[in-house]
């Protein structure tokens, strides 16, 4: 979206894939305008959030040294980041997929809740032992969140159903879904011990079907989630900029006629894509059934809200896997400082309001940019540029 | 009465009064789709509009001031999505989603650390009419912003069916190009719907708080804002039937809390999972018909085809 050179012209003279050097764009006009909006539009975001906290009677010094202190301060702070961090990026790796190829998947909070409810059900049922079950729970995860986002895809090749709306319903589908399971002894509820009442919750899945985490408590622990999330993000950074997959993506986002007529099979290469990301997200399904920032057990409010972040990580990172994965890192810090807000007698809400600003912040200024240089050479008499910058639709 | 018509009375009592608000919330997305925006962010009105009624109606001790700020605030959230999404071009489902979770996350900061007091505006309840067996009760004893329905829908059918200002807009939905051309400012014309949009999702959330129960819980519309956007695709973007879905969805949320104390089990998820499984129905059956606005969801830019 900071693309500034008019689409034809990126290709001209160049080997390799035209689309992978948007991956790194050179600085041209309105690119720095943008970042210089970019900064001043954080500068905003912190600011209002500051005097919200001042309005209301906080310190804004105080939350701003709680936040240090639960997400970075120490190895347990980071620990507790890091756990957060993983599945927001496999979220955002997948909505980057979607996205590029024109895509827009507003349902990954459903996505990861069926891919965790599939997750448990192959974990807790499977008579599989050994590392083997940790395996068949992720991929039974990636394949339900790619069928749910399949359906979606499915929809709109046969009835032509906008993507975004069946997306965004169908998580509310999911959510009842996983709320039904957990509900009902026959499908995934917990066995009863003694004659307590059962909790809507699936029994805890065996140690062997658990996400292990490098270093020792209280040292640093890495869990395994994270190296899922940051190998997905490379590869797929890879793959979307060097690849002839990636191309023919990029181009179907950009220009779907043009990549018809260049005899692509574009129900197919969009489905797939959007398939692709609903398994990322049903992966980050799997990470947090199966990582230490849980109990272990399918419950239906476990995904936290973490498909909707994950959504949001993709758009500061403007539909960059490789920028997802520091953005990723500053919601898990959001995340994991916002519970020693409360300390401070700042509500731990005052973090969603700050992501908001700050998810704000981030997407509009190329969109102002681009705007205010479309105006002005429209005023000049020039030709307008064909808008490039809404390629988040 | 009989037991079974008492309680068939109860739950049309509470399922017409869960589908007040979805109704004039649903007045007001009908509108903004038909010019074409796909307006998610009326969650964020719904919920915004329920939180400055209880916080002003408790400041100023006046609950129809609270229900008039509550407009006051959807129209502020009308006015910033669409300048936005139709001034500056930012995506409109990117714009939504912030909104609502930027409202959500604010009155959720904002209850944690305030109290309100209780404020709920008169209830009016029509001589006579109010005496019919099992549906006087649910119809007419309602608070009273519930009757500005009776001027709101047909209002908002002469705003997009008969006047100038409206068939602009259906143009501006349908064919956004041409209405261009023709010299109608399409997306001063977008944001004027979902000012429209606004107003009407704030005082849905208004009448909820300040109507219904009386105070301001966390989250308090509860995703009933996506219930809406369910109504106006299950109505296939005609007035009428977006208010039969809401009906039908109120009464569905109705059963939902009115079957368990009535000793029957059914299947809650079902219940509560309706409203989006009809509008996802509504869509795959009637997609072949070419209900929905073309120009929907389409952002609008000069000069581009």
């Amino acid at each position: 979206m900071t693309s500034h050179v008019p689409a034809g012209a990126t290709s001209k003279g160049r080997k390799g894939n035209p689309a992978g050097r948007r991956a790194l764009p050179l600085p041209g006009p309105g690119f720095w305008w943008t970042a210089a909006v970019t900064v001043a539009g954080v500068l905003v975001a912190l600011a209002l959030s500051s005097a919200l906290i001042a309005a209301t009677g906080g310190s804004p010094a105080d939350s701003v040294a709680a936040l240090f202190q639960g997400s970075v301060a120490d190895a347990t702070a980071w620990t507790s980041t890091l756990l957060y961090t993983a599945p927001l990026l496999l979220v955002a790796v997948g909505t980057c997929v979607a996205a590029r190829s024109g895509l827009f998947n507003i349902g990954q909070e459903g996505q990861v809740l069926i891919g965790a409810m599939a997750g448990a059900w192959v974990g807790l049922r499977l008579a599989v032992t050994g590392p083997a079950l940790l395996v068949c729970v992720l991929v039974a995860a990636m394949l339900a969140g790619a069928a749910w986002a399949g359906l979606s895809a499915l929809m709109h090749r046969y009835r032509g159903v906008n993507v975004v709306v069946s997306t965004l319903l169908m998580t509310f589908i999911a959510q009842q879904v996983v709320a039904f399971a957990v509900n009902t002894p026959a499908l995934l509820q917990e066995s009863r011990i003694g004659d307590g009442t059962l909790a809507p919750q699936s029994n805890p899945l065996p140690p062997s079907a658990l996400l292990g985490s490098f270093g020792e408590y209280p040292a640093l622990q890495v869990n395994g989630g994270l190296v899922l999330a940051v190998a997905g993000a490379v590869i797929v950074a890879v793959a979307l900029s060097r690849s002839r997959w990636g191309f023919k993506l990029t181009m179907l986002g950009h220009n779907p006629d043009a990549a018809r007529h260049a005899g692509f099979r574009t129900t197919l290469l969009g489905g797939g894509a959007l398939a692709l990301s609903g398994a990322f997200a049903g992966l980050a399904g799997a990470v947090l059934l199966t990582s230490p920032i849980g109990v272990n057990r399918l419950q239906p409010g476990m995904a936290m809200n973490i498909g909707w972040d994950g959504l949001l990580v993709a758009l500061v990172a403007r539909n960059r896997p490789l920028l997802a994965v520091p953005v990723a890192a500053l919601f898990g810090v959001l995340r994991s400082g916002g519970s020693f807000l409360a300390a401070t007698g700042v509500p731990a809400f005052l973090v969603d309001v700050v992501k908001a600003l700050l998810v704000l912040a981030f997407v509009a200024p190329p969109v102002v940019v681009g705007m205010v240089r479309r105006r002005r050479m429209a005023r000049a008499g020039a030709k307008p540029v064909p808008a490039l910058e809404e390629a988040i639709a | 009465m009989s037991v079974i018509a008492d309680n068939v009375s109860t739950i049309l009592s509470s399922g017409v009064r869960l589908t007040v608000p979805l109704a004039l919330a649903a007045c007001g997305e009908y509108l903004a789709e038909r010019a074409g925006t796909m307006n998610i962010s009326v969650e964020a009105m719904m919920l915004g509009g329920a939180f400055g009624s209880i916080a002003v109606a408790s400041a100023t001790g006046s609950a129809t001031t609270g229900l008039v700020a509550g407009v006051l605030i959807g129209i502020v959230i009308g006015f910033v999505h669409g300048n936005l999404s139709h001034r500056m071009e930012i995506n409109t489902f990117v714009v939504g989603l912030v909104l609502n979770a930027l409202v959500l996350g604010l009155t959720s900061y904002l209850i944690t650390i305030s109290t309100f007091d209780s404020h709920q505006v008169a209830q009016v309840s029509v001589p006579w009419l109010r005496d019919i067996p099992l549906i006087g009760q649910p119809l007419f004893v309602e608070r009273w912003p519930a009757y500005l329905l009776l001027v709101i829908i047909p209002l908002t059918w002469w705003l997009v069916e008969r006047s100038r200002w409206g068939l602009e807009l259906r143009a501006v939905g349908e064919q956004p190009q041409a209405a261009d051309v023709t010299g109608i400012r399409v997306n001063h014309r977008r944001r004027q719907a979902l000012l429209w949009c606004g107003a009407l999702a704030g005082l849905g959330g208004a009448y909820l708080a300040v109507g219904e129960v009386g105070i301001f819980n966390q989250n308090m519309t509860a995703g009933r804002g996506y219930i809406v956007i369910a109504a106006v695709i299950f109505g296939a973007w005609r007035l009428g039937r977006t208010l039969l879905g809401c009906l039908l969805f109120g009464l569905a949320d109705a059963m939902r809390l009115a079957l368990p104390a009535l000793g029957l089990t059914v299947n809650s998820q079902l219940l509560v999972v309706a409203p989006y499984l009809l509008a996802l129905l509504a869509m795959l059956i009637f997609a072949t018909r070419n209900r929905e606005p073309r120009a929907l969801a389409q952002p609008f830019q000069r000069g581009s085809a």
